[in-house]
């Protein structure tokens, strides 16, 4: 069965203002297969046409070029309902005057479907999901977690090839948030569909994702499972888009030192040098006296030295948060803080001097003009 | 402890504020009552007892006054004028509710321009059309009948209809649109089963303002039912004043009398303005 399949072939959406003259194109001719059963996340910044990618999806936005089939079958002229998706809003979307049993059944009923079928769906549904003893109440008595469970019911009953969510969490409080989460995923794991979730918040693409499409005005940047595109990231912008707080990012140049490569930030005052060895070496010595971007994670910053694949970095300390299990330094650097993440064993202190290693095994060098990776 | 000092200062002021604001409230109605209290004292009273001297005097003895002359003198045009107002009320807000649901829920192209056509309708004085009007109105066959009027009514009352429909269903998220259409809902569906039973507070407004309008209203009523037995209540208010001498006590009295229906709409339809209807479909 691939059924639950999505295909995106040279997606383009372009708006038009009334009299049909193109105002602003929010997809750009995208291609994304999303593998049947597979919880893909669409991530990025608002305006990157996520969510337009998803409308196109569910048949809600007319779709200006290219194509998207669902299974076997091209979709781009099917109603929504006839699409086999089912979708789940932001903002819930109920039907205020109906009774939640209502607002599940309501899309089986217009399907004409047979009353007893109505009624046990519903209620196994219900039950599954802990809203079987609130059927008659209307959404209004319902939390915000209720309701947005009942959402989900409502997307469950019509038992849809794809699910498609469109920033299902962010009118959650915190704590709901993670719990919706983790339901979320764990319904995943029992119905087994093709899900499209669409979020601006990474910590849910990492978390909830079997794949990761990040998306930046109108393009793919990246698509990856989470681990890849958190260690292997393909371009600037989703090496400062993943991970909290971002990549440490210094622009600079690879120069020959004494002893080796090493590299130099571009910056008058505080530029750190840093210096290279092991395999960061044979990359950077493709690019020696080119403008770059040296990455490193903050994590991959440690107070000790390790055999032979660390490089030591001096500095100043320009703020320190210590959270108890570690501490975030911010570093002085000549293009902006180099953040550490280091364990939490001592307090620092502003203008204190510091060295930390860098863990070269895990830098990544992007050029500065094309904002892609070296490798 | 800021919260607590600030609510205690908060209180005294305030109330003290409250209570010239409710004086002064109480001064513009007792002003606005006025005129009411006049017309209600003098339609009481005997057409003999009613005079500029004593106009602010209660009636000396009870009896119907002119309100008995009035009542058989505009029953029957009371009459006609609910077969105007009620037919055209009804048409008009079930229209308009399609319009205004069309145009702020399923927008074509062009539909801003048909919108601002449609509205620039309400700026048009009735005066400046009353010839052409009546013209094809006699064309259809439809002049100096009650249907004829109702047919004006409802289609001077579309532009303002269709704009309080519009506005009201802009103000329900599109999602909810687009949820029905992913359950599998059409156009028709969607409105029948999702917006209609949402506009209620929309359908009030929109009846409590047209049945006042077109009960109000006396120039096509005087222009397009030339007839005295299907005149409408306003001109036979008009009528009540002879041509030598008017009874002031049965004027006055049937005032009160012709402006008693658009009272009892609003008071009993006023009930049924419900807040907060569509609490629950969405955050908040």
């Amino acid at each position: 069965m691939n059924d639950g399949a999505v295909h995106i072939t040279d997606l383009v959406k372009t708006y038009t203002d009334d009299r049909g003259r193109p105002t602003f194109t929010a997809v750009k001719k995208i291609n994304l297969e999303i593998n049947n059963g597979e919880f893909m996340v669409l991530v990025g910044p608002s305006g990157c046409g996520k969510t337009t990618t998803l409308r196109m999806v569910a048949g809600l936005e007319k779709i200006t070029s290219g194509t998207i089939s669902i299974g076997d079958r091209v979709v781009n002229d099917l109603e929504p309902k006839d699409r086999g998706i089912a979708m789940v809003f932001q903002n819930y979307a109920l039907y205020p005057h109906m009774s939640i049993f209502n607002n599940m059944a309501f899309g089986l009923q217009l399907a004409k479907k047979k009353k007893d079928f109505i009624q046990e769906t519903v209620s196994r549904t219900s039950k599954a999901l802990g809203l079987d003893h609130m059927l008659e109440r209307k959404p209004q008595a319902l939390s915000g977690g209720q309701r947005q469970r009942v959402a989900l019911g409502r997307a469950i009953v019509r038992n849809p090839q794809v699910f498609l969510f469109d920033e299902p969490l962010s009118n959650l409080d915190a704590k709901m948030r993670v719990q919706m989460r983790s339901e979320i995923s764990r319904l995943h794991g029992q119905l087994g569909n093709t899900m499209i979730y669409v979020t601006h918040d990474q910590v849910e693409a990492m978390t909830m994702g079997d794949r990761i499409c990040v998306m930046k005005d109108g393009l793919i940047m990246q698509v990856a499972d989470p681990l890849t595109l958190y260690r292997q990231p393909e371009n600037l912008f989703v090496a400062g888009f993943i991970g909290s707080p971002p990549m440490n990012l210094l622009k600079g140049k690879v120069e020959k030192g004494d002893g080796g490569l090493v590299f130099k930030e571009t910056a008058n005052e505080n530029a750190v040098t840093i210096p290279l060895k092991g395999p960061v070496e044979t990359i950077a010595a493709k690019v020696v006296g080119k403008s770059i971007v040296f990455g490193i994670r903050p994590e991959h910053l440690t107070e000790e030295s390790k055999n032979g694949s660390t490089a030591p970095v001096s500095s100043t300390i320009d703020i320190a948060e210590p959270m108890g299990s570690e501490s975030l330094v911010y570093m002085r650097a000549g293009t902006g803080n180099l953040i550490a993440r280091i364990h939490g064993e001592a307090l620092y202190h502003m203008g204190q001097p510091i060295t930390v290693y860098v863990n070269l095994d895990k830098v990544a060098l992007f050029d500065a003009e094309t904002e892609s990776v070296i490798r | 402890m800021s919260i607590f000092t600030s609510g205690v200062r908060a209180e005294l002021p305030r109330k003290f504020r409250d209570y010239v604001i409710l004086g002064f409230l109480i001064l513009c109605l007792l002003f606005f009552l006025m005129p009411f209290y006049v017309m209600i004292v003098n339609g009481l009273k005997e057409a003999t007892s009613v005079s500029v001297s004593t106009m602010w005097n209660l009636p000396t003895q009870l009896s119907g006054g002119g309100f008995v002359e009035a009542f058989q003198r505009l029953g029957p045009s009371m009459g006609n004028s609910l077969l105007i107002a009620i037919p055209a009320t009804i048409i008009s807000a079930c229209w308009g509710s399609v319009n205004g649901y069309l145009f702020a829920k399923w927008k074509f192209r062009g539909s801003n321009i048909l919108f601002a056509l449609l509205v620039f309708g309400m700026f048009i004085p009735y005066q400046s059309i009353l010839i052409p009007l009546i013209q094809f109105l006699e064309m259809i066959r439809l002049y100096g009948t009650i249907p004829g009027l109702v047919a004006v009514h409802v289609i001077y009352g579309l532009p303002i209809v269709s704009l309080i429909f519009r506005n009201y269903f802009t103000n329900i998220p599109d999602e909810m649109v687009e949820a029905a259409r992913i359950d599998g809902a059409g156009l028709v569906r969607i409105f029948t089963n999702v917006m209609l039973p949402l506009s209620l507070p929309a359908f009030v407004v929109v009846c409590i303002f047209q049945f006042t309008n077109i009960w109000n209203d006396f120039l096509f009523g005087v222009t397009i039912l030339t007839n005295p037995q299907a005149q409408p209540v306003t001109v036979a208010l008009n009528n009540l004043q002879g041509s030598y001498s008017v009874d002031w006590n049965v004027v006055m009295a049937g005032a009160i009398t012709a402006a008693l229906p658009t009272a009892l709409v609003y008071i009993f339809l006023g009930r049924f303005f419900i807040r907060g209807l569509l609490a629950g479909s969405v955050k908040g």
